[in-house]
C-alpha cells in the first residue's frame, strides 16, 4: 500500500460517510419545511407534529452531515496538495462561494430554527427552515459544479504551471455540472421519500398513530413519485453527456470494448476485463445503447479497446454500479407510483405487502447514491481531471505513509463509532413516534407562539 | 494585480480574525464546560447560550479555508499538506465537539451526558490549542524549502508554539468566561465572572511573555521597525486587553465581553501585520516563503471572488445581527426546562 492507494481510500471513505448523511438532508429539508408550511397556512397541529417530529430526525442527520463535510473541504490540501496547487485558481472558487453563499445561509438559519420556536412568529419560524432547505440544495449546486469541473474541465487555460480560470460564467453553465446537480438533487429527495415511506410504514403496521403517518406517507409517495421520475430523466440525460465528453467511462459503464455501430444493449452481461471481452452477453435489445446515448440508432460507440489500458477505468465496478442504479431506478419509480395510487385512493394501512416493501426499501435509495458517484468516480479514472491531470500525480508530496495510515485509520474508528451512534438515535426517535404533549409547544411567549 | 493581491492578503486576515473572534468564545465556553457548569442543569443553559450561534461561527472556519484555497491555493496546498497530522487531530476534535452539542440531550443516563461533556471540554480545548501551535509556527516560518518541508508534528510543539498555544487557549478561555456571564442569570453568572476575573491576570502574564518571546522567536517585528505607526495594532491590543479587566472591575460584563472580541482581532491584526506580505515564511530559506505575490491566484480569480465576497459578505452580516438580537436575552435554567426543544 502506498500513499496514493491509501489517500484515495481515505477520500473515498470520508466522503461515502459524507454522503450517508448529505441526501437525506438535501430531501428531508424541503418536505419539513412543506410540512411547517401547511401548519403555518391551515394551523392544523397534526402539521405541527410532523414538523417536530420529521424535523428532529432530520437535525440528528444533518449533526453529522456538517462535521464530516469539514474534513472534505481540508482534505483538498491535506491529501490532495498537487492537485489543489494545480487546478486551485479555478477549482478552490465553487468551494469558497459555496461556503459564502450556502454554509452561512444554513448555519445561521438552523439555528433560529431549533432554537427559535418560542422566539419568532410562525411564519418567520417557517421561513427559517425554507432558507436551510434553499441553502442545502445551493450548497450541492457549488460543490457539483466543482465536481462537474473535474470530470470535464471547462473555462480554463494551462497557463504559468498551472490551470487557470478565463471563464467563470462556462464553469458556472457546464452541462455537466448542471446535470449532476439535477440527478444529485433528485436522488436526494428520492433517498428522502423513502425515508418517510419506511419509518412511516414500520409504524402503520403496528397501527400506531395511523392519521400521522397516512398523511406523512401520502406526502412523501407524491414527493417521491416525482423525484424517482426525475432522477431517472437526469440519470439518462447524464449519461447522454459522458458518452458525448468520457468516453472510456461510458464505454466501462456499458462494458463496450470494440468500437461499433448500431450497439445493442444485452440485458446479461459480464465482464472479462483480463481477456478484454465480455464473458456473458445475451438477451440483446437491438440498438439501444446507440439510441439512448447518441438518439441515433446507428451511431458510432467507441469500445475500451480504442484506447491504451492505462487510459481505461476499472471496468467491473464501473459496470456493475451503473447496472445496479439504473435497476434501483426502476425500481423506485414503479415502488412510488404503487405507494402513490395506494396512499390516495386506497387504504394504504391495510396494504401489509407494500409497507414492507417500503420499510425495508430504506437503504436502496442509499446504495444507489453510493454506486451512482462510484460510477462517476471511479468511471472517471486514471484522470482526477479528465484529460487534464492523472489522480497519481494529484498526490500531496510531503505526507508519509505513516501519516495516511494514521488519519485513515483514525477517521474510519471515528466516524464508525459516530456512525453507529447516529443511527441508534435515529432509530429510536423514529420509533418513539411524534410527541402528542402539544401543550409545550404551544406555549406562548414574545410575540406568538 | 498587486492591490488586488494585497486586498486579499487583507481579507484573509479579517477572515482569521472574525473566526478566532467568533469561534473563541464557543471553544472557551466549552474549555470551561465542566469547570462553570456544576449540575446538569447549569450545562444545558450553556449549551442552550451556545446552541442557536455556534455552528453559524464555525462556518468563519470554512469559508478562511475555502478562501484560502480560491485565492491563494498554493499556502492552501502547503500548508495543509504541511501540517497535515496537527489538522487531522484538529478535524476530530471539531468533529466530535460538534455531535456533542446535538447528542447530549438526547438520552439521560448519566453516563451518557458525562461522556459528552468530557467530549465538549475536549472538543474545544485541542481546537483552541492547536489552532495556536499552527499560527505560532506560522509566525516562525516553517522548515520549508524549495526540495519541501522538513518539520513533523513534534516539530511544530517547540516552546515558542507551544507558548502561542497557550496564548490562545487562555485568550479564548477568558472570552467564553465573558460571554457565560453576560448569556447566564444569576449564580451560574456570577460564577463565570469569577472565573474570567481570576483568569485574567494569567492571561496577560502569557501575553507579554508571548510578545517578548516574538521578538527572539519570530522576524514579525521588522515590519513594525520599519514603519512604526503600525505599531497602533499591537497598543491596541494591549489596550483592549485592560479594558477587559476595567469592565469587569466596574460590572459590565457586556463591555467587558466586547473588549476580548476586540483583543482578539488586534492579536490576529497584530500577527497579521507582522507577517505581510508573507502568508508562511520559510524558517530556512527565505526564498521558498509563500507570499502574497507567489502564491496567489490569477486576476481574473481574484476578481470574481472579490465581487462575490462583496456582495454576499454584507448580507451575511446583515443576516448574522439580526439572528444574534433575536437570541439577545440570557438564558435561564427555567426557561431551559420549561422548553422541550431545549439541548
Ligand atoms: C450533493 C450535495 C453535496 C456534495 C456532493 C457534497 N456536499 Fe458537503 N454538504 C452538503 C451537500 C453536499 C449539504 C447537504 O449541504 C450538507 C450536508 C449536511 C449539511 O448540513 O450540509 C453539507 C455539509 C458540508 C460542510 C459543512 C457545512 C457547515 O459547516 O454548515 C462542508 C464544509 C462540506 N459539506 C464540504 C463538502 C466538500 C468539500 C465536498 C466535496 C468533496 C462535499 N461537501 C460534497
Ligand atoms: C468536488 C467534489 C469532489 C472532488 C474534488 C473529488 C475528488 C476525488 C479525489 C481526489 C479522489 C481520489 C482519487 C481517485 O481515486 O479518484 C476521489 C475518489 C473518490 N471520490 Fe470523489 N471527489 C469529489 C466528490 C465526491 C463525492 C461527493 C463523492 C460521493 C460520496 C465522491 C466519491 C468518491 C469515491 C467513491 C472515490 C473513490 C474512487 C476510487 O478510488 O477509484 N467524490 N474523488
Ligand atoms: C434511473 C436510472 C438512472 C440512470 C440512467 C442514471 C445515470 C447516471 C449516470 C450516467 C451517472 C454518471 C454521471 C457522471 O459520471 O458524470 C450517474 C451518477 C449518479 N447517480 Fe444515477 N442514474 C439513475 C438512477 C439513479 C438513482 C435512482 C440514484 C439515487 C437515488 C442515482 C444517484 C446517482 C448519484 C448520486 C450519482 C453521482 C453524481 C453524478 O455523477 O451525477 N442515480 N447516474
Amino acid at each position: 500500500m502506498d500513499v496514493l492507494t491509501l489517500s484515495r481510500l481515505q477520500f473515498a471513505i470520508t466522503s461515502m460517510f459524507h454522503f450517508i448523511f448529505v441526501p437525506l438532508t438535501l430531501g428531508l429539508s424541503i418536505l419539513t419545511a412543506f410540512m411547517e408550511t401547511r401548519y403555518v397556512m391551515t394551523g392544523d397541529a397534526t402539521y405541527l407534529k410532523m414538523t417536530k417530529f420529521w424535523g428532529k430526525l432530520f437535525l440528528i442527520n444533518f449533526a453529522l452531515g456538517v462535521v464530516t463535510g469539514i474534513t472534505m473541504e481540508f482534505q483538498f490540501g491535506m491529501n490532495w496538495a498537487e492537485y489543489s496547487r494545480y487546478v486551485g485558481d479555478i477549482f478552490g472558487a465553487p468551494l469558497a462561494i459555496e461556503a459564502t453563499v450556502a454554509f452561512f445561509l444554513e448555519s445561521v438559519f438552523i439555528g433560529l430554527w431549533i432554537f427559535g420556536w418560542n422566539k419568532v412568529s410562525k411564519k418567520v419560524h417557517a421561513l427559517a427552515i425554507w432558507l436551510v432547505a434553499l441553502a442545502t440544495n445551493l450548497s450541492a449546486l457549488w460543490i457539483l459544479l466543482a465536481n462537474g469541473w473535474m470530470q470535464h474541465p471547462v473555462g480554463y487555460v494551462l497557463r504559468n504551471g498551472r490551470a487557470e480560470m478565463v471563464d467563470f460564467m462556462a464553469m458556472i453553465t457546464n452541462p455537466d455540472g448542471i446535470l449532476k446537480f439535477a440527478h444529485q438533487l433528485t436522488s436526494g429527495y428520492t433517498v428522502a421519500s423513502f425515508f418517510v415511506m419506511g419509518v412511516s410504514a414500520w409504524h402503520l403496521l403496528r397501527k400506531n398513530e395511523t392519521d400521522f403517518f397516512i398523511r406523512s406517507f401520502r406526502i412523501a409517495a407524491t414527493f417521491g413519485l416525482f423525484s424517482t421520475i426525475a432522477v431517472g430523466l437526469f440519470g439518462d440525460m447524464s449519461a447522454v453527456e459522458v458518452a458525448k465528453v468520457q468516453p472510456t467511462k461510458f464505454a466501462a459503464m456499458e462494458s463496450i470494448w470494440e468500437s461499433k455501430r448500431g450497439v445493442g444493449m444485452n440485458l446479461l452481461l459480464l465482464p472479462d476485463p483480463p481477456n478484454e471481452c465480455n464473458s456473458v452477453e445475451g438477451i440483446c435489445v437491438p440498438n439501444a445503447v446507440s439510441l439512448l446515448a447518441f438518439h441515433d440508432p446507428n451511431a458510432l460507440v467507441k469500445g475500451l479497446k480504442e484506447f491504451p489500458p492505462e487510459l481505461r477505468p476499472p471496468v467491473l465496478p464501473t459496470f456493475i454500479s451503473f447496472r445496479l442504479m439504473a435497476g434501483l431506478g426502476t425500481f423506485f419509480i414503479l415502488a412510488a407510483l404503487a405507494a402513490t395510487i395506494l396512499s390516495r385512493w386506497g387504504k394504504i394501512e391495510n396494504q401489509k405487502l407494500l409497507l414492507n416493501l417500503c420499510l425495508y426499501s430504506i437503504p436502496l435509495p442509499y446504495l444507489a447514491n453510493f454506486l451512482g458517484w462510484t460510477v462517476a468516480e471511479v468511471g472517471r479514472q486514471p484522470w482526477i481531471v479528465y484529460g487534464v491531470m492523472k489522480t497519481s500525480d494529484g498526490i500531496s508530496k510531503s505526507v508519509s505513509l505513516s501519516q495516511v495510515i494514521g488519519s485513515l485509520v483514525g477517521f474510519t474508528l471515528l466516524y464508525g463509532f459516530l456512525g453507529v451512534i447516529d443511527i441508534y438515535l435515529l432509530a429510536k426517535f423514529a420509533r418513539k413516534g411524534p410527541d402528542n404533549d402539544l401543550s409545550t409547544m404551544l406555549k406562548p411567549r414574545g410575540q406568538e407562539a | 494585480m498587486m492591490e488586488l493581491q494585497i486586498t486579499w492578503f487583507i481579507l484573509w486576515g479579517v477572515l482569521w480574525a472574525v473566526y478566532f473572534m467568533l469561534d473563541g468564545f464557543v471553544m472557551g465556553a466549552g474549555i470551561l464546560h465542566n469547570l462553570i457548569g456544576k449540575s446538569d442543569g447549569d450545562k444545558r443553559v450553556m449549551i442552550n447560550t451556545i446552541g442557536p450561534i455556534w455552528e453559524g461561527n464555525e462556518v468563519w472556519l470554512v469559508t478562511a479555508g475555502g478562501v484560502t484555497f480560491a485565492a491563494f491555493p498554493t499556502t492552501y496546498a502547503l500548508m495543509f499538506s504541511y501540517l497535515y497530522s496537527a489538522l487531522f487531530i484538529l478535524l476530530c476534535a471539531l468533529i466530535v465537539r460538534g455531535v456533542s452539542y446535538e447528542f447530549r440531550s438526547k438520552e439521560d443516563h448519566p453516563l451518557w451526558r458525562k461522556g459528552w461533556d468530557t467530549a465538549i471540554t475536549l472538543g474545544n480545548f485541542l481546537p483552541a490549542l492547536l489552532f495556536g501551535v499552527a499560527f505560532g509556527n506560522i509566525f516562525e516560518g516553517l522548515p520549508m524549502d524549495s526540495t519541501g518541508y522538513h518539520g513533523s508534528l513534534l516539530s511544530l510543539l517547540n516552546p515558542y508554539g507551544l507558548l502561542t498555544g497557550l496564548l490562545f487557549v487562555s485568550l479564548f478561555a477568558v472570552h467564553g468566561a465573558l460571554y457565560l456571564t453576560v448569556k447566564t442569570t444569576g449564580e451560574l453568572s456570577r460564577r463565570s465572572q469569577a472565573v474570567a476575573d481570576k483568569l485574567w491576570p494569567g492571561l496577560l502574564l502569557v501575553a507579554v511573555a508571548f510578545l517578548v518571546y516574538t521578538n527572539f522567536a519570530t522576524r514579525l517585528y521588522d515590519n513594525y521597525l520599519a514603519h512604526p505607526l503600525l505599531m497602533v495594532v499591537p497598543l491596541l491590543a494591549v489596550v483592549f486587553l485592560l479594558w477587559i479587566k476595567i469592565f469587569s472591575a466596574m460590572g459590565k460584563p457586556l463591555a467587558a465581553f466586547a473588549s476580548s472580541s476586540l483583543t482578539i482581532l488586534m492579536v490576529v491584526g497584530t500577527a497579521m501585520t507582522g507577517l505581510f506580505p508573507n502568508l508562511i515564511p520559510s524558517s530556512i530559506d527565505p526564498a521558498s516563503s509563500l507570499t502574497l505575490y507567489n502564491s496567489s491566484s490569477s486576476r481574473y480569480t481574484l476578481k470574481i471572488m472579490l465581487l462575490v465576497v462583496g456582495v454576499f459578505v454584507p448580507i451575511i452580516i446583515g443576516y448574522k445581527i439580526w439572528v444574534y438580537r433575536i437570541f439577545r436575552a440570557p438564558v435561564s435554567e427555567d426557561e431551559v426546562l420549561a422548553d422541550k426543544q431545549a439541548y
